[in-house]
């Protein structure tokens, strides 16, 4: 059994393109959720708004990369105003169900037959839809240290994902500390208060649920640029639950918890993934096939998920009195 | 664990006839049946008859290769071309419209024939009560606790997998399905509830976090079924390959018939016993006001108990009736809980009658909508008449006029 392997693979993924998309995403969640207290369930609808507009606009067709993503973030911003707009003057659970169903709304349209001259169908779309990017790389060989591994392309991807991701994170510690930040904080805990006070709760719920989309719609353009590939079958609603499950284990409206969260969670996911594996590879479990590692680890993600929020709602590194969710 | 095809689902295909806009027959005509690790082609015979046989029930892809048509003959429907096929277990006849090239424009309407309608009618009215199984039970939970159940697909689940393990113990399906609605309303719901719900009510954990608890329920719960049954589709040993009875242009599994009485008469006491009996009355109470029914001296935690079980008995009969008819797999509920949760809102989120109202309706909306939209994107159209209805009657039809923000 090799250790040293499993241990540098779960390094590698806990830093790579998958933790930096996953970290956006909760990053998003954590403006709406952890800030605001907006139960936003299709998290995953902008994250594919944001890998099918560099999908549709660069091979479908044929325009630049950097005109895909103002539109990306353009189409981010009307689905945050169409899901906002009936719901956010509703119960907490009606935006939750809203945002679940237009996630899987969305998957089901971009992976339908009609569509599928410009969505791609099934098959999704593939294809060099990153190149503009990739041109830009200034490094020139592969990373290959004992416990970290990347290619040239992969070196690339995350050097700018974690920049992006330490810009965001910058702009909202500012911003949570700023007037605004304070009024969404009292959003989440009494809203009426909030109302009674003069400020209008409906706008500032909407301008969050627009910031946190947009988030998550970077996470899935980040998606596109690397994996130059969208599916929709990689936007199910687990990945929503995922992000959740990250920003809970760093800490809800915490600053860093959303980093934290995404680099904990895929260490701990790809180390039992590929622990048990070399475990069975071994011999040294029998009762179990390489095929059920997969069940396994999803299993411990919901577990963890429900652990959390019933155990220590605030995350591992959260504050208690900072979030009290359910004032209502 | 593998899965074997069972014996009697051989009778299980597509069928259909192809006849050209003036009725002859168009021969010839290559046809092909595809689904996850099958591919079926074969050409129209003689009298445009044409017959695919297919393993068991599912989602299949037909699609017509164009080339093979006569010259001059076109889809009145383009998307009859390509469609997504659900078969439930025998016969499954599809029915297509062509056009003379010309004249393709004007010939759209003949899709809308009185015999596709009634059909659909028909499929619509047995989705509807199947929806409403589980959306009663989802909106009595609702009712007494507040919870939004996002894991409420799994106890269908639950359910189907249950009366799985008691078929393949050797019991006919006839004695395993009630059983297994027995053993899941009392496991799966008065257990889930006792060991979960019950210690977090007293733990006074929030709504808000109550539902995220739901979902990483549901992800265990359905990753757990992985696990133990495999991703393999599961079928029970009896009625696998019913074919349909046929009442003029309209074709019904017996089984369907058997089940959408026995589900209609589960609702129907469902409401008779909110509206009756003792224990019914204070369930509505507490519906009404949990706490003002326990200070009038009703056992809350007592009536949540009895929801628990009758919604999970309730989704457990849906989930075995769905599984008899299509499938047992692993994400069968969850498939099916947007649709329950667009009944629920669409009736009134905690009425009992808009459940069963806003059932019926998405299940002929679904069903009705597949003349306009491509199959493959009905459910589409029902999460779509959600969103609609959120926006100009948020309580839903029925939902009584409070302020729901």
């Amino acid at each position: 059994m090799d250790f040293s392997f499993v241990l540098g693979q779960s390094i590698t993924q806990a830093l790579g393109v998958t933790a930096i998309i996953y970290c956006l995403a909760a990053m998003g969640l954590n403006l709406q959720f952890g800030y605001t207290g907006l139960l936003n369930f299709g998290q995953v609808a902008f994250a594919a708004i944001g890998a099918y507009s560099i999908g549709v606009v660069v091979i479908s067709f044929g325009a630049s990369l950097w005109a895909a993503i103002p539109i990306g973030l353009l189409a981010s911003v009307a689905l945050a105003l169409v899901l906002g707009i009936p719901t956010l003057r509703l119960r907490a659970d009606y935006l939750a169900i809203v945002t679940i169903a237009t996630s899987e709304i969305i998957r089901l349209l971009v992976r339908s037959i009609a569509l599928r001259d410009t969505f791609g169908g099934a098959n999704g779309i593939n294809g060099k839809m990153g190149q503009a990017f990739h041109d830009l790389n200034p490094f020139h060989a592969d990373i290959d240290l004992p416990f970290l591994t990347w290619t040239r392309q992969d070196l690339w991807v995350v050097t700018v994902g974690w920049t992006l991701i330490a810009i965001f994170t910058l702009a909202t510690w500012l911003l949570v500390r700023s007037p605004w930040g304070r009024v969404v904080k009292g959003i989440r805990e009494d809203e009426n208060a909030v109302v009674s006070l003069g400020k209008n709760a409906y706008v500032y719920k909407m301008q969050a649920l627009i910031l946190g989309g947009l988030l998550g719609t970077v996470g899935g353009m980040v998606w596109a640029v690397a994996k130059q590939s969208v599916q929709p079958d990689n936007f199910v609603p687990d990945v929503t639950f995922f992000s959740y499950t990250i920003l809970l284990l760093g800490g809800a409206a915490r600053v860093f918890g959303p980093i934290v969260g995404a680099i904990i969670f895929w260490f701990l996911l790809v180390f039992v993934g590929e622990f048990l594996n070399q475990m069975i590879e071994a011999g040294w479990i029998t009762f179990l096939l390489p095929t059920d590692v997969g069940p396994i680890r999803f299993i411990l993600v919901g577990l963890g998920l429900m652990g959390l929020m019933i155990f220590r709602p605030q995350g591992i590194f959260g504050d208690k009195r900072e979030l009290a969710l359910d004032a209502r | 664990m593998a899965f074997a095809p069972s014996a009697a689902a051989a009778g299980t295909a597509i069928v259909g006839t192809l006849k050209g806009p003036d009725g002859s027959a168009l021969v010839n005509v290559s046809l092909t049946a595809a689904a996850e690790g099958f591919t079926e082609t074969v050409v129209s015979g003689s009298d445009g008859a044409f017959r695919i046989e297919v393993p068991k029930g599912g989602t299949y892809q037909l699609t017509v290769d164009a080339a093979t048509l006569p010259t001059g003959i076109t889809f009145s429907k383009a998307a009859d071309q390509d469609r997504s096929i659900l078969v439930l277990g025998g016969e499954k006849k599809v029915l297509f419209t062509f056009a003379s090239g010309a004249d393709g424009g004007t010939a759209t309407t003949s899709s809308f024939t009185w015999a596709r309608i009634s059909q659909l009618l028909v499929d619509g009215l047995f989705f509807g009560i199947l929806i409403a199984l589980g959306a009663v039970g989802l909106n009595l939970i609702f009712g007494t606790t507040g919870l939004t159940n996002f894991s409420h697909g799994e106890l269908l689940t639950l359910g189907a997998f249950t009366a799985v393990v008691l078929n393949e113990l050797g019991l006919n399906l006839i004695i395993a399905a009630p059983i297994a609605v027995a053993l899941s309303a009392i496991l799966w719901g008065w257990g889930q509830n006792r060991i979960l719900w019950k210690p977090l009510r007293r733990r006074k954990t929030g709504l808000i976090a109550s539902m995220v608890v739901t979902i990483g329920l549901a992800i265990t719960i359905r990753y757990a079924l992985l696990l133990f049954f495999g991703g393999s589709p599961r079928s029970y040993q009896q009625f696998a390959g019913q074919s349909g009875l046929e009442f003029g242009p309209v074709s019904i599994p017996p089984k369907s018939i058997v089940f959408a009485i026995l589900a209609a008469i589960a609702i129907a006491a469902t409401v008779f016993w909110l509206q009756r009996s003792r224990i019914g009355k204070a369930t509505r109470a507490v519906s009404d006001n949990p706490a003002l029914a326990s200070a009038t001296g009703i056992d809350v935690e007592r009536v949540i108990s009895v929801v628990w079980i009758l919604g999970a008995g309730l989704a457990a009969f849906a989930g075995i009736y769905l599984g008899s008819t299509q499938d047992v797999t692993w994400n069968m509920g969850q498939r099916l809980l947007l649709v329950m949760f667009a009944a629920v809102t669409l009736g009134g989120l905690g009425t009992i009658y808009g459940a069963i109202v806003g059932a019926l309706v998405v299940g002929m909306f679904v069903q009705l909508s597949t003349l306009f939209i491509p199959t493959e994107m009905k459910t589409v159209g029902a999460l779509f008449l959600m969103i609609i209805i959120l926006l100009v009657r948020p309580q839903g039809i029925l939902g009584r006029r409070e302020r729901v923000g």
